[in-house]
């Protein structure tokens, strides 16, 4: 195991179009779960006013930020025009229901 | 292999089918576009300004060249089709090249109608309906100096108007002896007349055009009587025909349009037609908005959903002279049956005529005062019963604007730098410039592009009036708004479906009714839920990933990603034990403000997520529930103290508060619900301005309904008089179960009672015994399901990972 890629649980932890929050001591990262099982990573700010993405509600591969709704894709953590910004995004990778994660964040 | 899609018209009915098209599937078609016109697509509709000198031929495009190529479009400017192989499914130009279809969408639009006189071809003679005709006018102005338009109509008096703020001498000439007779009745054409003279224009009334004189360009226009008047500009405005010449000569069945079906297909189903080139049920249309309710639903069959009918459009015209004010709708003529209500105010420059059929409006003229136009407007399109404010709606609509608007429109009238959209920061200019620059026709494109209206929405009626003055009859107010843009349903046609179809989850409503989505938004998803568990309450599954995080987690969320708990106390009334018991849990867990909220509860702010469940398993421990302040649910019950300690007191208010909360807590509803109860008619417990309120009188109780004290202000209504408890609960449940089932999602009970009329909320719950009966039966079943704390269970671990982080690193 390439030991860049931390375990951080099942897939079945995260609900579906859900999400679930992994600590860290620099920052909460938020891992989504959609429809079709893929899981994305981003830091859990909205690029607008900071509302925390894993409390959205996720529908696609996108979240709506629970607090003005802003709409934040997850493969690269942009959002959706014509608002402008973006939000850090984390590698993900599920093997066998297992999700690693790795901290490296990577530049939008 | 991509279908073929060929586009005959770069006009705006065609590029906007193109457009929807793209929104809902892009990678279907290859498309191919054929425009006369050597530009990219443009906003036909600001021709006017643009002659004016208001506007730029910049400020009027739509999509520039170079958007086609972004969405992969080949365009083809300033190349005609001369004819169309329907039987091997080719087009073919006028240079003989030909390009293949396996669709075809006809947009071809109109001709402005030529009056066949000599010298109608004389140089200097034009018509007003294209960017060319545009610049021989500006080209003219500059040269000469006399201008005759002929037709006083829409377009003809828009064209002399502009020509004249280019420094023209114009005369109107007109057929008719009133000016647009097709849009005005006679006092408001005559307020119209002298308004425009009043700026310099000169008019020909009742005076028929024999010929144009002039040997290599047109000099003067020659009547009838034999008097001439000097003419340099001949403009001829005399109205439009549909063109039909390319599919009439490809052997399309035309009358005096290319006639289509509700799906927009000609009698050949390989090809569409939209706009002004198309008769429909009749029907020709030569305003935008109908246009773009074809267009949406053409790309709809295009892209394969196919589910989507046009079934025409009643239109509205505002004519787009700057400084005139003048709006018309429906049919103004009257009739057998139709009643009118006019106010006629010469002096002062204002006349308003509403016609009225079953008190419901079929027609209305506005000249002067126009801002009430887009509201006569939607009355007109929804059949909205008036009966309960025909007296006063000549007056406006005393509750468009909010709190920080007061009560009158004044999208007209407003500075540019004035605020709009208080919640997002956005100015009138902001959102006129985006209107007229970004080429935006619908509220959902402004909220989009400017934010304005797209949080609590309490501007939205102020809006739509500035993008009704901003683009003339031109606004598309969708007689049927889609619910979001995942379906093109209505809320009220996927609450049917989800009832008829007996759906009892969101998946098979989503499956059924073909969302184009794979899984909605934020939007319907909630929507969707509340629809399934208010029609199906015993049956459908309440979808937790289609919730608000409020309503999963079952707190506020605040601005810094904490919680607030607000834990439920009956009608308010509460003891020293409750007030220490909350004092010691509030301790407890550190909670960093304690405020009272303004319905009489006890407000815990600043809880980590985490803290959660603890802090309810303690509440819980001391007997109390949650206050569901969080939820579009049943809210608070606010009380005075009422016969047991006031004075003034004439019932216990306090005890029917708590016996109305006992009753209605735990029940989700379209919006937030509240209530209140007041002991005397002091009403020290504002119930007039509650969604249920609750006043005592002498001989019982005094019912209200639909009040708001939140972002629009308004009284409730009076619904009736009771005289025991019984009856106000009752009462109270059938008025909430009507509400809960019929109103859309969001929707709170005063804009909701003020739409279908105080007379049916009437009928349905006091007028009908039985009805009322069984929807109290009906609120009470549900009760049975969804009255439970769910601070409790989740106190037990129910969603248990809701409340815990997946994994915590470090630290």
């Amino acid at each position: 195991m390439d030991p860049e890629w931390l375990e951080v649980g099942h897939l079945e932890d995260i609900p579906r179009l859900g999400a679930r929050v992994v600590r860290t001591p620099q920052e909460d990262i938020a891992v989504f779960r959609t429809a079709g099982d893929e899981v994305f990573a981003l830091r859990d700010k909205c690029p607008h006013k900071g509302g925390p993405l894993s409390q959205g509600i996720v529908h696609d591969r996108s979240v709506t930020c629970p607090l003005h709704n802003w709409c934040i894709h997850l493969d690269s953590g942009k959002a959706r025009a014509p608002d402008e910004g973006s939000t850090v995004r984390y590698d993900v990778r599920v093997e066998n229901r297992t999700v690693y994660l790795s901290l490296s964040p990577v530049a939008p | 292999m991509r279908q073929k899609l060929v586009l005959i018209g770069n006009g705006m009915a065609g590029m906007r089918t193109v457009e929807e098209l793209l929104k809902q599937d892009s990678d279907l078609y290859e498309i191919t576009v054929f425009g006369d016109e050597p530009h990219g697509n443009y906003n036909r509709i600001l021709l006017s300004p643009l002659l004016s000198g208001e506007k730029s031929l910049d400020d009027i495009m739509l999509n520039r060249t170079e958007w086609y190529a972004q969405n992969g479009i080949t365009l083809n400017t300033g190349k005609r089709i001369e004819s169309i192989d329907r039987k091997r499914r080719v087009v073919i130009a006028s240079d003989g090249a030909e390009t293949p279809y396996d669709r075809l969408i006809l947009a071809t639009g109109s001709r402005p109608f030529v009056i066949p006189i000599p010298g109608k071809d004389l140089p200097g003679v034009i018509s007003f309906r294209d960017i060319h005709d545009v610049e021989a006018m500006l080209e003219s102005s500059r040269t000469g100096k006399h201008a005759v338009v002929i037709g006083g109509g829409l377009l003809g008096l828009e064209a002399a108007n502009g020509l004249m703020k280019q420094g023209m001498d114009v005369t109107v000439v007109h057929l008719l002896d009133t000016l647009m007779e097709r849009q005005l009745d006679k006092p408001a054409a005559t307020l119209l007349k002298a308004s425009l003279e009043a700026r310099g224009l000169r008019f020909l009334m009742q005076a028929r055009t024999e010929a144009f004189v002039g040997e290599d360009r047109v000099t003067a226009v020659r009547f009838e009587d034999g008097h001439e008047v000097p003419a340099d500009l001949v403009v001829m405005a005399v109205g439009i025909r549909p063109n039909t010449e390319l599919a009439t000569r490809a052997g399309l069945y035309c009358e005096r349009g290319v006639v289509v079906d509700d799906t927009l297909q000609t009698y050949d189903p390989r090809i569409y037609a939209v706009g002004e080139c198309v008769q429909h049920r009749g029907e020709t249309y030569g305003l935008v908005a109908p246009l773009f309710e074809q267009a949406r639903v053409c790309a709809n069959h295009l892209a394969q959903y196919g589910i989507a009918r046009y079934e025409g459009s009643v239109t509205s015209t505002k004519l787009k002279v700057t400084g005139i004010d003048l709006f018309s709708a429906g049919d103004f003529s009257g009739g057998d049956g139709a009643e009118e209500i006019v106010m006629q105010d010469a002096a002062g420059g204002v006349y308003k005529k509403l016609v009225l059929r079953d008190n419901r409006i079929e027609g209305a003229v506005l000249y002067g005062d126009t801002v009430e136009g887009a509201w006569y407007f939607q009355l007109m399109r929804e059949e909205t019963d008036i009966s309960d404010f025909r007296d006063r709606i000549l007056f406006g609509r005393h509750h468009l604007g909010d709190s920080g608007h007061g009560g009158q429109n004044q999208a007209v009238l407003m500075a540019n730098d004035a605020q709009v959209c208080d919640c997002n920061g956005v100015c009138k200019g902001d959102i006129v410039n985006a209107i007229t620059q970004k080429g935006l026709f619908t509220l959902d494109d402004v909220k989009t592009h400017t934010k304005a209206s797209a949080s609590c929405g309490s501007c939205t009626g102020l809006v739509e009036q500035i993008l009704a003055s901003t683009l003339g009859g031109d606004y598309e107010s969708p007689e049927h708004k889609p619910m979001c843009k995942c379906i093109d349903l209505t809320h009220d046609q996927v609450r049917a479906a989800i009832r008829d179809q007996h759906l009892k989850s969101v998946r098979s409503a989503m499956d059924f009714m073909e969302w184009k989505t794979p899984d909605g938004c934020a939007a319907c998803r909630p929507a969707l839920n509340y629809y399934l568990i208010s029609t199906w309450p015993e049956e459908a599954a309440d979808e937790y990933q289609s919730r608000f995080i409020n309503e999963r987690a079952h707190a506020n969320i605040q601005k810094d990603g904490t919680y607030s708990v607000v834990p439920r106390i009956f009608g308010g009334e509460t003891s020293p034990a409750q007030l220490r018991a909350l004092a010691e849990v509030a301790e407890k867990y550190d909670v960093p403000t304690v405020k009272i909220t303004g319905g009489q509860r006890i407000d815990m702010l600043g809880l980590r997520k985490e803290q959660l469940p603890g802090i309810w398993g303690d509440l819980a421990a001391a007997g109390f529930v949650s206050g569901h302040a969080y939820g579009k649910a049943m809210r608070t019950v606010k009380t005075c103290v009422g016969s047991q300690w006031c004075r003034f007191g004439v019932q216990d208010s306090t005890r029917m508060g708590i016996e109305l909360e006992k009753l209605t807590w735990g029940s989700w509803t379209p919006h937030k619900f509240k209530l209140a109860v007041s002991g005397c008619p002091r009403n020290c417990a504002e119930a007039t301005i509650k969604d249920f309120g609750v006043v005592a009188i002498d001989s019982g109780w005094e019912l209200h309904v639909g009040g708001n004290g939140g972002v629009k202000v308004r009284a409730t209504d009076l619904l009736c008089r009771v005289e025991t408890e019984t009856e106000v609960l009752e009462y109270c449940g059938a008025f909430m179960q009507v509400y809960r089932e019929e109103a859309r999602y969001l929707e709170r009970t005063a804009p909701w009672v003020e739409r279908v009329g105080l007379s049916y909320v009437k009928q349905r719950v006091v007028e009908d015994e039985i009805g009322r009966k069984a929807l109290f039966r009906r609120f009470l079943d549900s009760q049975e399901i969804y009255q439970f704390d769910p601070w409790e269970q989740r106190a037990r671990g129910v969603d248990e990972h809701e409340f815990t982080v997946m994994r915590q690193v470090g630290g």
